[in-house]
């Protein structure tokens, strides 16, 4: 138990180092046109902590990053770079959309039935995937890659031809008011409780039983899996459909609990990139659904505040995801980790 | 057997484009307009995944060229205006893609990096980097045109009574796909290139930096991505927007994928999924079809075909055996 704290503890402030030089550079590239870095960070972490109001909103933006970091984390456990979090994610949100915006039901199964089907349609969207991986080897970054676009293309063609709200149409149909997600504060509300559950719910899937054992020997030792009669062709699918569940939770979760508009806009303005970015947290949360959550946090924390870093200094908010590239790229380097651990020891 | 096997391709998809050509002009369509866009489309496809090729014979793996992509044209488009000259906006951005590839090389060699973590982490940082670039410099989120004489306008010539054009960068990049052919099966840095990728351990033993072999590779793949990414806008569009590349990034990996990381099947692969899409984009906008199918489908048809040539066309490929593990020296 206590060599899994220490292990935790190592994990953590491994993450730490990279959020930092991340965060270094983009100090620089904001120096490079003429920024106030110092003044920019300032602005950003009192916006998006530096309140009540701006924990909520930062929590806000985490609930759907909490989700599509657990598409690629358990892609990760399975061996597998399942990048295709975005199109499941469309394809979930579109389909929270029909359920939640023009069938009619009661107000307490409403939010269940929308979430759940959303869920089961991002999951179909990451079966083909998985269904080319086992057949016939295509690599899942390019096929996970072309869906993607191809759900973005579908997901458009549906909002403009058939779902556009009626005088607005630049956006879909809004969530009826029974399907919609109670507000806890600023833009946070309820689902953020159904999205941590999830998580806990995958990690338990991940170490608690024989499949997420399975899917994890896959993935860490495929050779040693396959003289133990392990499936691979199993924990790919397994690993692909609760990628599945959980990006189409988060489209879900953009549709069905965040106010005001609880809809998405025609060019998925509101849900792009969101995917992309779970990569990030899920690294940052060394690939652990449960780790995921709490970098979810500050990352969300980062978008929400981004805002106030545009606001107030000028700086493109769109800094934070840069930030978060380089995060990413510190992160797959074990030799950084090695020389800090070198230098603790000595 | 192998080169056997590798020209079986090359018949198989000529015989198949040319097949499609004639169809295409039966049904009425005006060939050399398709051509012009399918070659078009093909180039920067064609440089990323020949520059792929060389990159991943070597041993290094790179997911990132769409972000490569996306912050050179963002960039070429800055130094064409800066240097009023679009043919240095084409060459700077390829010194910027091989400048980039080369901070991904040393984190690759020398770091020893997860090479598709820290690829993916240039993705992530390209979307970011991309409209951050954009702000920084016009001062404006939506598509930024330029002056219309930085173009890199194609060349004309008269083709019995109409004019054909084709872009100099496009007849580059055969070129180019041809040399990296002999390259790789002709020279002894070849050699050294195709071993540093199969047994990086002799090509130690035989006296050779293998990180150094590698790095190269890292700079020519990451020129060739930058040429691809600024010819995109000052070749071919004419503006730059945030989304430009719009996955052709991982198009090029596809057809890196599919060639089996040969380059001359790399450019008739990137052909097929270029010339995919003009044919789209011809096929749509005639009478009788653009009635019928909705404009949203035609936008996915290069990634569907991808996607199907793929499925068709993978297995039985042969790739390094030390590909995307660093070399460590015991």
């Amino acid at each position: 138990m206590s060599s899994r704290f220490a292990g935790t503890i190592r994990s953590t402030s491994e993450s730490g180092v990279a959020v930092v030089i991340g965060l270094v550079m983009g100090a620089l590239l904001m120096l490079a046109f003429g920024y106030d870095p110092v003044a920019a960070y300032i602005a950003l972490f009192t916006g998006a902590f530096g309140s009540p109001a701006g924990i909520l909103e930062s929590l806000a933006f985490a609930t759907p990053l909490m989700a599509t970091a657990v598409t690629f984390a358990v892609g990760v456990r399975a061996a597998l770079f399942n990048i295709g979090a975005e199109g499941q994610m469309y394809i979930g949100a579109m389909a929270a959309i029909i359920v939640g915006g023009l069938i009619l039901l009661p107000p307490g199964v409403h939010p269940i039935a929308a979430t759940v089907i959303a869920m089961c349609l991002g999951a179909l969207w990451a079966l083909p995937a998985a269904i080319l991986k086992i057949w016939r080897g295509v690599h899942e970054v390019v096929s996970t890659i072309m869906l993607n676009w191809i759900a973005f293309w579908f997901v458009t063609y549906l909002i403009r031809t058939y779902f556009a709200e009626p005088g607005r149409a630049e956006r879909a149909i809004p969530a009826l008011p029974t399907a919609r997600y109670a507000i806890i504060g600023a833009t946070l509300t309820t689902v953020i409780i159904v999205v941590v559950a999830f998580c806990i719910a995958v990690t338990i899937l991940l170490w608690r039983t024989g499949v997420g054992f399975e899917l994890r020997l896959v993935g860490d030792n495929p050779e040693a899996a396959k003289y133990a009669g392990a499936s691979s062709s199993r924990a790919i699918l397994v690993s692909f459909l609760v990628g599945g569940l959980a990006a189409g939770l988060a489209g879900a979760s953009q549709i069905l609990g965040r106010p005001p508009s609880y809809t998405l806009y025609a060019t998925l303005g509101n849900l792009i990139n969101l995917g992309f970015d779970g990569i990030g947290v899920a690294l940052i949360g060394r690939n652990h659904p449960v780790g995921g959550v709490f970098a979810a946090v500050f990352y969300g924390g980062l978008m929400h505040g981004g805002r106030f870093m545009e606001y107030n200094v000028g700086v493109a908010s769109e800094l934070v995801d840069a930030i978060n590239g380089i995060i990413v790229i510190a992160l797959a380097v074990p030799e950084i980790m090695a020389i800090i651990r070198r230098r603790r020891k000595s | 057997m192998k080169a056997a096997r590798r020209f079986q391709w090359y018949l198989i998809a000529i015989i198949v484009t040319v097949a499609v050509m004639y169809v295409i002009s039966l049904a009425g369509f005006g060939l050399p307009g398709l051509l012009e866009t399918g070659l078009l489309a093909m180039t920067p496809l064609a440089l990323a995944a020949v520059g792929e090729c060389l990159n991943e014979q070597a041993g290094t793996v790179n997911v990132g060229m769409e972000g490569i992509f996306l912050i050179t044209a963002v960039l070429g488009v800055y130094w064409a205006e800066v240097f009023d000259s679009g043919l240095y906006g084409l060459l700077l951005g390829a010194a910027t893609g091989a400048l980039i590839s080369l901070a991904f090389g040393l984190v690759c060699v020398y770091g020893k990096a997860n090479q598709v973590i820290a690829g993916m982490g240039l993705n992530i940082l390209a979307l970011g980097l991309g409209p951050y670039l954009l702000m920084s410099i016009w001062a404006f989120p939506g598509i930024h045109i330029f002056p219309r004489d930085l173009m890199f306008s194609s060349m004309h010539f008269m083709m019995g009574n109409a004019y054909f054009s084709i872009n100099a960068v496009t007849i580059a990049a055969i070129a180019i796909a041809v040399l990296a052919y002999l390259l790789l099966h002709r020279t002894l840095l070849g050699i050294r290139i195709r071993a540093a990728g199969e047994n990086p351990i002799a090509v130690d033993v035989a006296g050779v930096n293998v990180g150094k072999v590698r790095l190269l590779m890292c700079v020519i793949g990451g020129a060739l991505a930058g040429l691809g990414g600024a010819f995109m806008p000052l070749a071919w569009f004419g503006g730059v927007v945030k989304e430009i590349s719009a996955g052709r990034g991982f198009i090029a990996l596809a057809a890196v994928v599919f060639a089996g990381l040969d380059p001359l099947l790399a450019l008739v692969a990137a052909f097929i999924f270029g010339f995919s899409e003009g044919v789209a984009f011809t096929v749509v906008v005639s009478p009788g079809v653009k009635e019928i199918v909705p404009f949203y489908f035609v936008q996915m048809a290069p990634y569907a075909v991808t996607l199907l040539v793929l499925v068709a066309a993978i297995g039985g490929k042969k790739f390094p055996r030390a590909l995307g593990r660093p070399y460590v020296r015991e």
